[in-house]
């Protein structure tokens, strides 16, 4: 088998004569495989040593407007919260946003990389690629690490010559487009507020706030998901942050607390 | 069919504890110096911080021989840098490189936690984490190591700086001046050597400002 580390190569300039001394060190670093027989045992431990962060809420929507793009913050390992604060909506470019949910490091990654790719295909063909073609380019890479543990559920969202585009990518392999994605531990959550209130023809306020409240309900009973939540629109002008609300604030936004009316005074006792 | 060879573990966990704070103007990364391996104490001196760049320090925790092939790398990356464009590098540079660094070796990780502290290049403090295989998350303060979950609750009670997600955004930095997060992280790896076995012998802390990198010391439990 032959891996695809095509990725991996320097985006730095390439110095035509440039010394030995740097070899291993400047030039397109590949990726170093354990020198193991039982690969998909060492894998299995290793990825258990580091322990990936775990417990997501994410979803996108297309409707009248555009896409609406929406994750919580959360990042757990087991029952600790390792982070509160993690940015799960990956800016690729001005007009494309892509989701992150399982392995933290593997999204991160291969969304800079595919920003890489998206300009590089910029710069060659003097338009943006499309959300189709990048959705492939990603779909492609996580395809040719099949069945090497990568864990990437990822929306990818955007813009371009055709409109709204969404697909959603997944290390399996997947890439399914859709109207309307959820993807992570409390994924079946959001989808109960989403499809419930989903409207094609709705406002950027409407779709914004049922965004917004599909995954405060999503980070209100799935105890992996929580922190802030963030909401991006995408336009025909490309992406824009519209809210991120920290879900604690929100709950009392979603549940006021009601002033109780006394039911009785106490009184002074006359005469005691 | 018998089998072919014992169970292979290249790791070890030599424990630790790291700490980061971002100031307006400075950065405070502190480690403790003990290395030990299960219940045995390796040594009670060993630095685990690390100069990349003249405003950018590294504290990593974890598997140390993996912490020092990683630094060799990154010092010898860094000199190749330099060379090319006769600059130190920034520390956000840095951040981005240590991120591909770790991400390189996704199926064979290094065994190590690290985080990265410096100034940007407006001269205001920042503080990068990072899991073992690279993902990355710039942040107001941050604990990594064997005694991250005793000092992290600490930090989040004494510091809770405003989540840089929020719209309106607010600033990430901690109000504290430098001396008071001197004290903080002092304070901090005191309690947590109290509970950690890990985590003691001695507290290295640097400073780093527009001044430059300041280094003191300060002595924990040594049982």
């Amino acid at each position: 088998m032959k891996l695809d580390t095509s990725g991996l190569e320097s985006a730095e300039p390439v110095w035509a004569t440039f010394n030995e001394l740097a070899d291993g060190f400047s030039a397109a670093p590949s990726f170093e495989l354990p020198n193991t027989t039982d690969f998909d045992g060492f894998q299995k431990e290793a990825i258990q040593m580091v322990k990936p962060a775990k417990g997501t809420t994410t979803l996108a929507f297309i409707f009248k407007e555009g896409v609406m793009v929406a994750a919580d913050s959360r990042a757990s390992m087991g029952g600790y919260i390792s982070s509160q604060s993690v940015k799960k909506i990956i800016e690729i470019n001005p007009y494309m946003l892509g989701t992150m949910a399982g392995g933290a490091a593997d999204c991160q990654f291969w969304h800079r990389n595919l920003g890489i790719k998206c300009r590089l295909h910029e710069l060659a063909n003097k338009r943006r690629i499309s959300v189709t073609g990048a959705s492939k380019l990603l779909a492609n890479i996580l395809y040719s690490y099949r069945g090497m543990g990568l864990s990437v559920g990822t929306m990818i969202a955007g813009w371009d010559e055709t409109g709204p585009g969404l697909y959603y990518v997944d290390s399996e392999g997947g890439r399914l487009k859709g109207m309307r994605f959820s993807v992570g531990s409390g994924s079946p959550y959001a989808y109960g507020v989403l499809d419930s209130g989903y409207r094609y023809d709705m406002s950027v306020e409407e779709a914004a706030e049922l965004a917004r409240r599909a995954i405060y309900h999503a980070t209100f009973r799935d105890g992996a998901s929580g922190g802030v939540a963030s909401v991006y629109h995408v336009g025909p002008n490309g992406w824009k942050k519209l809210s991120g609300d920290d879900v604690g604030e929100l709950h009392y936004k979603y549940y006021p607390v009601m002033p109780s009316t006394v039911e009785q005074e106490m009184v002074e006792v006359a005469g005691a | 069919m018998t089998k072919q060879q014992a169970n292979w573990s290249p790791y070890d966990n030599n424990g630790g504890s790291c700490v980061a704070i971002a100031g307006a103007d400075y950065c405070v990364v502190a480690a403790d110096t003990r290395m030990s391996t299960g219940y045995n104490i390796l040594t009670r001196d060993y630095s685990k911080l690390c100069k990349l760049a003249d405003k950018c320090v590294m504290a990593s925790s974890g598997f140390q021989a993996d912490v020092k092939a990683l630094q060799k790398h990154l010092a010898a990356r860094h000199l190749i840098y330099q060379h090319q464009h006769n600059k130190q590098m920034s520390c956000p540079a840095m951040a981005q490189l240590l991120s591909n660094t770790l991400y390189y070796k996704r199926f064979f990780p290094y065994y190590s936690f690290n985080v990265l502290g410096g100034l940007d290049n407006e001269g205001k403090g920042c503080v990068f984490t990072y899991d073992a295989v690279g993902s990355y998350e710039k942040v107001g303060y941050s604990s990594l190591g064997s005694g991250s979950t005793l000092i992290m609750p600490f930090l989040d009670n004494q510091l809770k700086s405003p989540s840089p997600l929020l719209l309106p955004a607010q600033d990430a930095v901690t109000p504290l001046v430098e001396a008071e997060a001197v004290d903080l992280v002092k304070t901090v790896f005191a309690s947590a050597s109290e509970r950690d076995i890990y985590t003691g012998d001695k507290l290295e802390i640097v400073v780093i400002n527009a001044d430059g990198i300041h280094r003191e010391y300060m002595d924990l439990r040594k049982d």
